[in-house]
């Protein structure tokens, strides 16, 4: 629902106005793909270029590479407790650098912090109008875990929510073959092999969906009326007599293979027999099913009903059917169709014949 | 099994100049030369920033191939120089790279399938606006049309795609750093907002491309676990409906209508994408009145042609059927084919063809109750700015 997302230009004021700190995050598909590489040789750039940098929080074990760098920009000591460590907030807040380095984001705090999660942290930070520069990995965001426990049989013990990663102002994909090796040989089994490259392809998914999402608000911001065809979205029209079954299985089947999002709409229409209702409502359960984004559409005109709705969604995929008995109203049908392909130029329009 | 294997292709794929391509393809090839693996750069851009220059400096560097072409001289990479150095692993910058008239082949790809032949394996490095059949989406997103194109099947070859990643800020930043600033803001500014755009719907593309790589991988894979029976194996994974490795339904058949006219390469590349994507076959046909094709004017005929070509070039098989009924001829074939989907064009606005047209897609769709009839979007841009 793009109307129920905040204005980004009045956030970005709002933001300004209130000096916030901007969150960059680093996300991997798998520990050692390099996301503390990036983070740090960012940082690193930055410092050169003059701005003010501090290390807030590195892994427990770096490489000399890393920890050259750490020392370059100068980390504020972490504190320790009870074998975990935490970010030094009140210190970095003393100190109050224009950027903090905040590696490994989903740790947990020692037991005593005042708040018990590193990413509550970095959110002090960001209120105080620190910009961080952060890494996580997709198997610690909290939302990703039915997904990990069924790949790995379990849970990752230290999680962060999805919607914090969400409120970042930019989301980097650190990306990495899964397998450097030029011989081909993949550490362990096939098995291990194909939970890897499907953690893999969740990560980029989820950042690309992030990227939308900031793209679809930076267009609104700068009222650019745009049509996207990067995302495929399928909408189904369905009509009572329709084979909506089909229509909606090959749409989620298509919806899914394509990383895309599935709606179905019919549209409300007075002249409607108690027989149509019913089959409609049979239809809006169906499309319930298979979890398409249902809508009821009011018009006269169903032609543009559908057709507006189809624009506000950037819909790239109309599916519609199609009655073959050629009778005097099926003619009628006929000419809808007509219609409804003449007018939808920027869709493919797909029919389904019942 | 032979013990002669074709070598490995992993693409570093980007959205922009500038991401960082060049510098990850080097940076992983440091590392493999470090674990003593024989590397050697085979091309790579010399007009690259510093940072980028020093990595390459450590690695063994095959001359670059002097052609004169009209009077001038033109460096190009020197396959058959690398084919005797006979690398492990060859570096090979700017995958989609046209060779100047006179190289022994035209496109620098063509020169990587040499060396992936010869079982040397290759990086090397491209922008996602250059996937062939993303040209229509990109042409409608951003407005830019792009030439040098590698056909899908070449990259779909690749045993690795990796996604090189850098936000748009990021990257503007770093070409603005250093440039002087534009006398009128005003007008940089609307720039900058355009590239930003732009930017972020590569971007985007970039993400999904390499998803659909790595998922494709999987697939694959999934399928040669399956066919040496050791399913049971992957028992702890098996539950997993990401990685689900066929459609439990039939697989998908995808038949073109080809016309004489230029929207059919915005048909054949959407064809293309959409069989990529199901994992379907495809192929492409057009109906001639008569097998002389007497019926269409020379300069249709001679377009055809090129859409054939094309369709062709992007592997997908092309036939030319003869029937004074085209919805019928069309229909029986696509049984014979056993399509499950016919893809045909929007026919253009007004005139007779449009007239004949509507009756087409309408007696296809009639004759052809068993398969769905997709009539393909006009992709144009459909970008503009309401206010600004």
């Amino acid at each position: 629902m793009p109307d129920l997302r905040p204005d980004p230009e009045a956030l970005l004021r709002q933001a300004e106005a209130d000096g916030r700190g901007r969150l960059k995050v680093f996300l991997g598909y798998a520990p050692g793909v390099g996301k503390s590489f990036r983070l740090f040789d960012e940082g690193r750039r930055r410092h050169e270029r003059g701005e003010d940098v501090v290390v807030g929080a590195v892994a427990l074990e770096l490489n000399a590479d890393l920890q050259r760098v750490v020392q370059q920009l100068g980390a504020v000591p972490m504190l320790e407790a009870g074998g975990r460590r935490a970010v030094a907030v009140d210190a970095v807040l003393a100190r109050h650098p224009a950027v903090c380095l905040v590696d490994d984001l989903a740790r947990d705090n020692p037991a005593q912090a005042t708040r018990p999660k590193r990413y509550q942290d970095v959110a002090a930070l960001i209120d105080a109008g620190i910009s961080v520069l952060t890494s996580i990995n997709l198997e610690e965001i909290d939302e990703q875990q039915p997904f990990i426990e069924q790949l790995f049989g379990r849970r990752s013990a230290e999680t962060v929510p999805q919607s914090f990663i969400d409120s970042a102002d930019e989301i980097v994909v650190v990306d990495a073959p899964e397998d450097p090796s030029p011989l081909g040989e993949i550490a362990g089994s096939d098995a291990q092999a194909i939970a890897l490259a499907a953690l893999r392809e969740r990560a980029l998914l989820l950042a690309a969906d992030a990227v939308q999402r900031q793209l679809d608000d930076y267009l609104r911001a700068n009222r650019v009326d745009a049509s996207w065809g990067t995302q495929e979205r399928i909408l189904v029209c369905m009509t009572p007599r329709a084979n909506a079954a089909a229509m909606l299985a090959s749409g989620r089947r298509n919806a899914d293979r394509f990383h895309g999002e599935l709606f179905a709409v019919y549209v409300n229409q007075p002249n409607l027999t108690a027989e149509d209702r019913s089959a409609l409502a049979r239809n809006v359960m169906l499309a319930r099913a298979q979890h398409a984004d249902v809508s009821i559409l009011d018009g006269h005109d169903p032609i543009a009903a559908i057709l507006e709705f189809a624009r506000q969604r950037n819909v790239t995929q109309l599916y519609v059917g199609h009655n073959l008995r050629r009778t005097w109203q099926t003619r009628v049908t006929g000419s809808l169709l007509d219609r409804l392909i003449r007018l939808a130029k920027g869709l493919d329009v797909r029919v389904f014949p019942h | 099994m032979s013990d002669f294997a074709r070598g490995r292709l992993t693409i570093f794929l980007g959205y922009a100049a500038g991401v960082g391509k060049t510098f990850q393809m080097l940076t992983l090839a440091r590392d493999l030369q470090q674990r003593g693996i024989d590397v050697v750069v085979g091309y790579f851009e010399p007009h690259a920033r510093p940072e980028t220059m020093a990595l390459a400096e450590g690695l063994e560097a095959i001359p670059r191939k002097t052609i004169p072409y009209r009077g001038r001289l033109f460096e190009e990479m020197d396959a058959e120089a690398i084919l005797a150095r006979h690398p492990t692993v060859a570096v090979v910058d700017e995958f989609p790279h046209t060779n100047v008239p006179g190289s022994a082949r035209s496109k620098r790809w063509e020169d990587v399938s040499v060396l992936l032949d010869a079982g040397i394996d290759v990086l090397t490095t491209m922008n996602v606006q250059h996937v062939e059949s993303l040209n229509d989406e990109i042409w409608q997103s951003t407005g830019v049309r792009v030439r040098e194109t590698v056909p899908d099947w070449i990259v779909k070859q690749a045993d690795e795609v990796v996604l090189v990643d850098l936000t748009p800020q990021a990257l503007l930043n770093r070409l603005e750093r250093g440039v002087v600033y534009a006398p009128d803001r005003a007008q940089k500014a609307l720039q900058h907002f355009f590239r930003e755009s732009t930017l972020g719907a590569l971007r985007e593309l970039a993400m999904r491309q390499t998803a659909l790589a790595v998922r494709s991988r999987v697939e694959n894979q999934v399928q040669r676990v399956d066919r040496v029976d050791r399913v049971d194996q992957v028992g702890q994974v098996g539950q997993v409906d990401q990685v689900e490795p066929v459609e439990r339904v039939a697989p998908e058949r995808l038949l073109l209508l080809v016309a004489a006219d230029a929207s059919s390469a915005a048909l054949i590349r959407r064809g293309r994408r959409v069989a990529d994507y199901l994992h379907a076959e495809c192929a492409a046909v057009y109906v001639a009145k008569t097998p002389e094709m007497s019926e269409l004017p020379r300069a249709d005929r001679q377009s055809l042609e090129r859409q054939l070509t094309f369709a062709r070039r992007l592997r997908i098989e092309t036939r030319v059927l003869v029937g004074s009924d085209v919805a019928l001829t069309l229909v029986s074939f696509a049984r014979v084919y056993q399509a499950t989907q016919i893809f045909v064009s929007r026919e253009e606005r007004g005139g007779l063809r449009m007239m004949l047209g509507r009756g087409l897609i309408q007696r296809i769709v009639s004759l052809a109750p068993d398969m769905q009839v997709t009539i393909v979007a006009n992709r144009g841009v459909r970008r503009r700015a309401v206010s600004s």
